[in-house]
């Protein structure tokens, strides 16, 4: 028997469509979520307007939450949002004593002011604070938290060690250094847990600046001695197993690196620099391909290979294309209306809801949508 | 498949070699067990073989090592990957990537194996170990036997002809070992794979072995032969051998199956006789309880680890905690010590509620050692260390001090902690919390890394603990352990209490938690050797 439209599964007229549950064969590729949060991060860099920032923020938010797993580096969510906070708080609070850029002739509350001697024109400490000085930090606060936020989205729907494995094989044993680095800071605050439980076993106060410092030393100890076991194991596993090269090679290898590279520098310089669009395009390009031949040469000398890396796939394009869009969208709505989007400090104006703009973020919501469900969760 | 030519190893700074006079070979396809007390160098032996020793330690090699025909000396334990396999002590030391299936891939992958071929054997390998339900789990979220077979799993993917553990099965309950102790034994039938495994609980692994490598001592010569005629002079043994030995068994038994099949006329000699139960404290009724723990509840996250336990503790009492991996014994045990905070329930030391009491106050009334003695331990040298001891519990100068010549007669006072054995650490360990006299004393997994020796140590401390009137709770996977020292047994499950009553009635009914000498003289409760000794002894 065939199901009739009435026994057909709720709310799926196009059933194809729908995300699938996530596995290894269909995970979406770990740059598709950093590129998707570039893009959102781009598109933050470009606007101060407190209620886009908030949108942006939102968006990553519902996607984290729509799509992230169990696994223990998805909650490092939390810790971004928490950093966020703290750097607006942070600029907040510089803007009350140091005073703000941007004048301003609503005073809110006077400081009193430090007297500075003459060479140090120009900093002051204490004075009026004004509310347009106030806006103009928590503005300029709100941007940092929300590219903060943004990052935090990457790392949590991300794990960092499968990006790792998309990394070129010569880059490969520097990748390992990085998220054994990263790895280490869970391990760190396990780490001083314990060592905090064992104070308090010990009958001694575990609260407090000095239990802090005494807990400082044993927890050191104890991440270098794992650090030093983990070496062990990953050379006992083969770690750092090289391919033999000719000495050609090998020097062809460092003379385009460090030729590439040199390029790649002089080409930014250039671009930076007031004069130099005459050589800086061609030496950026020259640096780039000289760097890329090198990058691929030196693959050679590693043996490695890559047990199934993720594939760039649909979805993968869908996620990406998401966070350009986000970006392009957000330059437009700039270029359209420069106003709405970095509304001025003085005289204070409340912010504005562009159009373009808020539909250029909501465009961000797409991975929760079309990136495949962690398994174990209901759709959102 | 392995030989050692007179190999000798010497580290820095040492005075006298870790190991000297090594010349053996291990054939290709046995199990071979790595049998001596703490400190012969057994972990030196089983590195020499992996390359770490001196690759990575550091020290002289004199001799030569060969595996599968590389010379250690000039091939490091990168050049040696796809020929041996090692597990070190801690599997968490071990792994480099997060997930499972990443993990089994993870030497593969330093190989340069093809990915079609990698593919294959992790999914053979998945199978092989039990693991396909967890291929997607991050490493950190699985249960410590799940664990060590991750570990196991990712060193077998690159087929090494030689597997090099060291105390694969210390940290697992009775359960997870023998999960472990089976793939091993697949492996060494079907796959003609090398092992050379050491282990403390030979008491799990010795029926499993072809040969044992004996190292009696520091600086006697090391001897390689069957189990059963070695052990029988051994320094260490498990049950079943001793009581062999007691009953003048020969050749002498390894397994509980061949020690029953010989135990009948045993059993009718001690007919007659009734086990010596464990003494229970004088009179139960007469002190209160030191501690009560009564309908508690405590999560952590969205997890209930502990729901609806109870538990009286008496003084001069000694209750065994006992259960799976993650049953949340040792949470229990925090509990106690006011390390979690209950979510419901009541629990009450001394008349205090642990999570509310200062540390100060709290330590006079309960001491945890936890299972790694090592986080409790801070200072340069035992006697610094006793000096924080005796101020931290505001004791006269010199009780923690004296509790250590009673429990470590003749240590180095000016040795650092960490350069003591796994049993010195312990006893230190517990010396520092008995400093402060409370009457409730808590241990976590004592005996893991203790060698028989250091074992029997432990049980007689503990023993004059409790008749000078301490209660001690003990969390243990040593189902000897507990047979020795327990009143009463607790088996946790799933944080609830499944099984609660006196050890004889507990262990012998159950298939995972009964000794060895219950298993060979059951269905009458002998628990240990001890007792057995005891009544033939008496016996006319």
């Amino acid at each position: 028997m065939t199901p009739g439209p009435l026994t057909a599964p709720r709310s799926a007229p196009l059933p194809a469509l729908r995300a699938p549950l996530a596995n290894r064969t269909n995970a979406l590729h770990a740059g598709a979520w950093w590129l998707w949060a570039l893009g959102l991060a781009a598109a933050a860099s470009r606007t101060t307007n407190p209620l886009l920032l908030a949108l942006l923020v939102a968006v990553a938010g519902y996607v984290v939450s729509a799509r992230r797993t169990d696994a223990p580096w998805a909650r490092s969510y939390a810790v971004f949002l928490l950093l966020g906070l703290a750097v607006l708080a942070m600029r907040l609070l510089f803007a009350v004593v140091l005073g703000s850029p941007v004048g301003g002739t609503r005073v809110l509350f006077t400081l009193p002011e430090v007297p500075l001697p003459d060479w140090a024109q120009g900093v002051r400490i204490g004075g009026r604070v004004t509310a347009e000085g106030l806006a103009f930090a928590f503005r300029d606060g709100m941007r940092l938290a929300a590219l903060l936020v943004c990052v935090g989205a990457a790392n949590a729907l991300a794990s960092p060690a499968r990006l790792l494995k998309s990394l070129p094989g010569a880059l490969y044993e520097a990748g390992v250094a990085v998220v054994v680095a990263m790895t280490f800071a869970p391990n760190l605050v396990a780490d001083v847990r314990r060592v905090r439980a064992a104070r308090r076993l010990r009958g001694r106060p575990d609260r407090g600046v000095r239990s802090v410092l005494q807990v400082a030393l044993p927890v050191l100890e104890g991440a270098l001695e794992r650090s030093v076991a983990l070496a062990a194991a990953m050379d006992a596993r083969g770690y750092g197993r090289t391919a033999r090269v000719s000495p050609a090679v090998r020097r062809t290898t460092t003379a385009c690196t460090l030729g590439g590279l040199l390029g790649v520098c002089v080409g930014a310089y250039g671009l930076l620099s007031a004069d130099g669009e005459a050589f800086a395009l061609p030496a950026l390009g020259l640096g780039l391909a000289a760097a890329l031949v090198g990058l691929r040469l030196g693959g050679r000398r590693a043996a490695r290979s890559r047990y199934r890396p993720d594939r760039w796939g649909v979805r993968a394009w869908l996620v990406a294309g998401s966070g350009a869009a986000v970006a392009v969208g957000m330059l437009a709505a700039a270029a359209a209306d420069p106003a709405a989007l970095t509304p001025p400090a003085v005289p204070l104006t409340a912010p504005s809801v562009p159009v373009g703009a808020v539909t250029a973020c909501l465009l961000g919501l797409l991975p929760a949508f079309v990136a495949p469900l962690p398994a174990g969760r209901s759709a959102p | 498949m392995i030989r050692f030519e007179n190999v000798g190893v010497t580290y820095t700074e040492a005075t006298a070699p870790a190991v000297s006079g090594l010349d053996l070979t291990v054939p290709e396809g046995e199990l071979v067990l790595l049998v001596g007390p703490s400190g012969v160098g057994k972990s030196t032996l089983l590195n020499a073989v992996c390359g770490l020793v001196p690759h990575f330690t550091g020290g002289t090699l004199t001799g030569r090592v060969t595996v599968d025909g590389r010379d250690t000396r000039t091939h490091r334990p990168r050049e040696l990957a796809d020929v041996v396999g090692t597990v070190g002590q801690d599997p968490l030391a071990h792994f480099v990537t997060d997930t499972v299936e990443d993990e089994l891939a993870y030497g593969m992958e330093s190989l340069g194996l093809p990915p079609a071929t990698m593919r294959r054997r992790v999914e053979e390998t998945l199978d092989l170990l039990g693991l396909v339900e967890l291929r997607d789990r991050a490493i950190t979220t699985l249960s410590g036997g799940q664990q060590q077979r991750v570990a196991i799993g990712s060193v077998l993917t690159t087929h090494p002809k030689v597997l090099v553990l060291d105390e694969p099965t210390s940290a697992l309950d009775p359960g997870a070992a023998e999960e472990v102790l089976a793939v091993l034994q697949r492996l060494v039938h079907d796959l003609g794979t090398t092992v050379l495994m050491a282990e403390h609980r030979l008491e799990r692994v010795v029926q499993y072995a072809d040969q044992v490598l004996l190292l009696p001592e520091r600086g006697a010569p090391a001897r390689l032969g069957a189990p059963e005629a070695l052990l029988a002079d051994s320094p260490v043994r498990p049950p079943v051998v001793e009581l062999g030995r007691l009953a003048g068994w020969h050749p002498l038994p390894l397994s509980v199956r061949d020690a029953r099949r010989r135990a009948g006329p045993l059993r009718e000699r001690l007919a007659p006789h009734t086990p010596g139960a464990p003494d229970m404290p004088q009179d139960p009724t007469a002190a209160g309880p030191v501690a009560e723990v009564t309908a508690v509840d405590v999560r952590r996250g969205r997890g209930t680890v502990l729901h609806d336990v109870g538990l009286t503790v008496r003084p001069g009492e000694t209750v065994a905690l006992m259960g799976r991996n993650g049953s949340g014994k040792s949470t229990l045990l925090r509990t106690l010590v006011g390390l979690h905070e209950p979510a419901r329930g009541r629990v009450a030391v001394g008349g205090h509620t642990p999570h509310r009491t200062r540390p100060g106050r709290l330590l006079r009334h309960v001491g945890l050692v936890p299972q790694d003695p090592r986080d409790l331990l801070s200072a340069e040298s035992v006697a610094a260390e006793c000096r924080d001891a005796d101020r931290d519990a505001t004791a006269p100068p010199g009780t923690c001090r004296a509790l250590v010549a009673e429990l470590l007669p003749g240590v180095d006072e000016t040795l650092h902690p960490r350069d003591l054995s796994e049993g010195q650490r312990l006893a230190l360990a517990l010396a520092v919390v008995l400093t402060a006299a409370p009457p409730l004393v808590l241990l976590d997994e004592p005996t893991r890394g203790l060698d028989y020796a250091a074992k029997h140590r432990l049980v007689t401390v503990l023993r004059e603990l409790a008749d000078r009137g301490h209660a001690i709770v003990l969390a243990t996977h040593d189902v000897e352990l507990a047979a020795e020292l327990a009143h009463r047994v607790l088996v946790l499950a799933q944080g609830e209490v499944v099984a609660d009553g006196p050890t004889a009635e507990v262990v012998v009914s159950s298939p995972a938690f009964s000794p060895q000498t219950a298993k060979i003289l059951a269905p009458r409760p002998w628990l240990t050797v001890g007792q057995v000794r005891r009544a033939l002894e008496g016996a006319p």
